[in-house]
């Protein structure tokens, strides 16, 4: 009987493992076309998964700019597997496209495959993420976000609103997951602009893990622990608007009682910054497609491309926010 | 005197009375850090303070959990009702959102049977693969984990879902005689649980088929019946606590909603003393074991522990209470303390070499 089962059991998983096998292979197969030498770039992209809005639109950018800048691109929905990155970005070097670009789902591990392309002769772009390797050679250019310039931007914003404080400002601050490079880096970049004014103090920090439910849980206790909070900075706008229930339900009006400072401008943030509930956001922009079609074309044509570019991002106060929302895309 | 004793053993010895006594120190921990961490307060007609968030945030949790708790007495495992979680409270959320009016209670009362509905066939699903098919419970709870979070984000289109209804953010926020709502429906469903598996026979059968499920089909009970009504409980149960969590901050997050919550649900059964190995199991001590794991998550927030800390601090603590809680490290404990002083190595008091 148990061994019955057992047999079974393996049976499943293995056929579990045959059909994903074979669906990640059919959604890699985007066709054998190679590029003949049309003068018609064609791209290869694989993309990290739809793991938010923020990333649906930065897909959805990449695909228009394609369309719009006449470059035939090869698209790859990874599901934030590494592995299913790898077989893709090595089907392009198969099927011979002329520039490969991906947001790498993971920092390590790429060196073999980045390898394989350069020795193919295909230029590497990388977006939004960058990879750990050593030989910088191994690609192109890294195209994405300053995630440190974010942290940094609403930082000196709120250092110029506080500069006539006399006493102390107290901060608390939602950090994004453990470890994840954007919460590093915009925890870096704040506290780097905030120690300009002595008197802005941090003093308190948790991980709200990016999510709405993870900043409402985190604000609720901050502000039972803290009775006098002039400052949330989160690093990203959904722990923002998690926490403005938590502090609409504490009897605070957010904005007014609570200044609060965000990360990313995505449509709901922008919403609540238009009405007035937040008050700064620093943009993470993930329409960054113009700008990878451009550096396709410089990288095919043979033109040397710095080595490390920032996507084009600004920053919000409320007044911009309300005439932005109207166009905003995500 | 001899009676004091043996009522402080009984005491000791009762099941419940290491998970209570985990939760009365954490309580203390966080009353010594912050003497106003009990403090409740009336605002806005309700109750507010920390001992109530941690009642509203555990309300989901305790409803995974007890779901939980009657698979694992059958001897399985449930590892899906993280994405029923995300799956019911995309729906719920996609359907008010579509409406014109998401205040009406029509509506928010659609949605919630439309997701219900769904949930009842995601349980079906895997009781079948159990029960039926007899596929292992971890693998075939697996299958919809996996795949239950793509669906999710299917029904969300990969965006969160962000609404505005009224009578749906009750569900997560409302309150009931100053309380949040929320828990008075996790203790109902508790109480429903509870009624039925101690105040009929089924809670014996339950066990009799986690103990030995062909040695129960041959004493006449369907085995397969059982632990297939088992998973469509949970997934019943999970699909509920999906609609607190969603309602919680009004929006349905395919990616985040009920992240991980199979694991903690599983401590809080393991933590509650209910057996992994199935055969046995305790409502009672599930709901301390989902309030001892939130007042843990609490007390990092609270007392603002270091994120790069917390993670330990979290595991030292439930390492501690799940050792604390097996009779086997118990009596290993008290048994190396009677004996001491260590036995010497004279031989002429054999007395002292005597353990107790």
């Amino acid at each position: 009987m148990r061994k019955m089962r057992t047999q079974r059991a393996i049976a499943v998983l293995a056929s579990v493992l045959l059909v994903g096998g074979v669906a990640a292979c059919g959604n890699s197969d985007t066709g054998g076309g190679g590029s003949k030498d049309d003068g018609k770039i064609t791209m290869g992209f694989s993309q990290v998964g739809a793991e938010s809005g923020w990333r649906t639109a930065n897909t959805t950018s990449i695909k228009e700019s394609a369309a719009a800048a006449g470059i035939e691109l090869k698209f790859d929905d990874a599901q934030q597997k590494q592995e299913n990155q790898i077989k893709a970005i090595r089907n392009y070097i198969q099927q011979k496209v002329d520039v490969i670009a991906f947001s790498p789902v993971v920092e390590s591990g790429w060196d073999t495959v980045l390898k394989e392309a350069k020795d193919a002769g295909i230029p590497v772009i990388l977006t939004d993420r960058s990879v750990d390797s050593a030989d910088k050679s191994l690609y192109k250019t890294f195209l994405g976000s300053d995630f440190v310039k974010e942290g940094r931007l609403a930082g000196e914003w709120l250092v110029e609103q506080k500069k006539g404080a006399t006493g102390p400002v107290n901060i608390v601050e939602l950090q994004g997951n453990t470890g994840a490079a954007p919460a590093n880096d915009r925890k870096k970049g704040f506290g780097e602009a905030i120690a300009a004014n002595p008197n802005l103090k941090i003093i308190a920090s948790q991980p709200g893990d990016f999510t709405r439910a993870g900043g409402k849980q985190v604000m609720e206790q901050f502000l039972k622990a803290n009775p006098k909070i002039d400052v949330l900075f989160a690093h990203n706008d959904d722990m923002g608007l998690g926490a403005l229930e938590a502090i609409t339900a504490a009897g605070k009006v957010p904005g007014k009682d609570i200044t609060i400072i965000t990360v990313d401008a995505v449509k709901d943030g922008m919403q609540a910054l238009a009405d007035g509930k937040f008050n700064f956001i620093a943009e993470c922009s993930p329409l960054l497609g113009p700008q990878l079609m451009d550096l396709a074309k410089k990288v095919k044509a043979g033109e040397t491309v710095p080595p490390r570019i920032e996507t084009e991002e600004t920053t919000f106060t409320q007044e911009q926010a309300k005439e932005a929302l109207p166009t905003r895309k995500y | 005197m001899n009676d004091t004793m043996g009522r402080y053993r009984t005491m000791i010895g009762h099941r419940l009375f290491w998970p209570i006594a985990v939760l009365v120190v954490m309580l203390a921990a966080n009353t010594i850090y912050r003497p106003g961490f009990l403090s409740i307060e009336l605002k806005d007609g309700h109750l507010y303070g920390s001992p109530i968030d941690i009642l509203r945030l555990s309300a989901p949790l305790i409803l995974v959990a007890l779901g939980m708790t009657l698979v694992i007495s059958t001897g399985g495992i449930d590892l899906s009702v993280g994405s029923v979680c995300a799956i019911s409270g995309a729906m719920a959320c996609m359907y008010i959102s579509k409406q014109p009016d998401q205040n009406s209670l029509t509506v928010v009362l659609t949605a919630l049977a439309m997701a219900l509905g769904v949930a009842l066939v995601l349980g079906v699903w895997n009781g079948v693969l159990v029960a039926v098919i007899g596929i292992q419970p971890i693998i075939a709870t697996l299958i919809l984990m996996v795949a239950g979070r793509g669906l999710a984000q299917l029904i969300t289109q990969g965006q969160i879902i962000t609404i505005n209804s009224g009578p749906f953010r009750g569900i997560g926020l409302g309150h009931l005689l100053t309380l949040p709502l929320a828990i008075f429906i996790a203790l109902a469903a508790a109480l429903l649980v509870a009624a039925f598996t101690r105040r009929t026979a089924l809670g014996m059968i339950i066990e009799s088929v986690g103990g030995n499920a062909e040695a129960s089909r041959l004493a006449g009970i369907r085995s397969g019946r059982v632990i297939f009504l088992a998973y469509v409980v949970s997934a019943v149960c999970a699909a509920i606590a999906g609609f607190m969590m969603t309602a919680n901050v009004s929006s349905a997050d395919g990616n985040a909603v009920g992240l991980w919550v199979e694991l903690d649900a599983i401590l809080a059964v393991v933590i509650g003393g209910t057996s992994l190995a199935g055969g046995r199991f305790f409502l009672s001590g599930t709901i301390l074991g989902a309030l001892i794991i939130q007042t843990l998550t609490t007390t990092v927030y609270a007392m603002n522990i270091s994120p790069q800390t917390s993670l330990l601090f979290k595991a030292v603590v439930v390492i501690a209470v799940c050792l604390i809680q097996a009779p086997a490290f118990r009596a290993k404990f008290s048994r190396r303390r009677r004996s001491a002083p260590p036995p010497r190595p004279v031989a002429d008091k054999p007395k002292e070499q005597v353990p107790a």
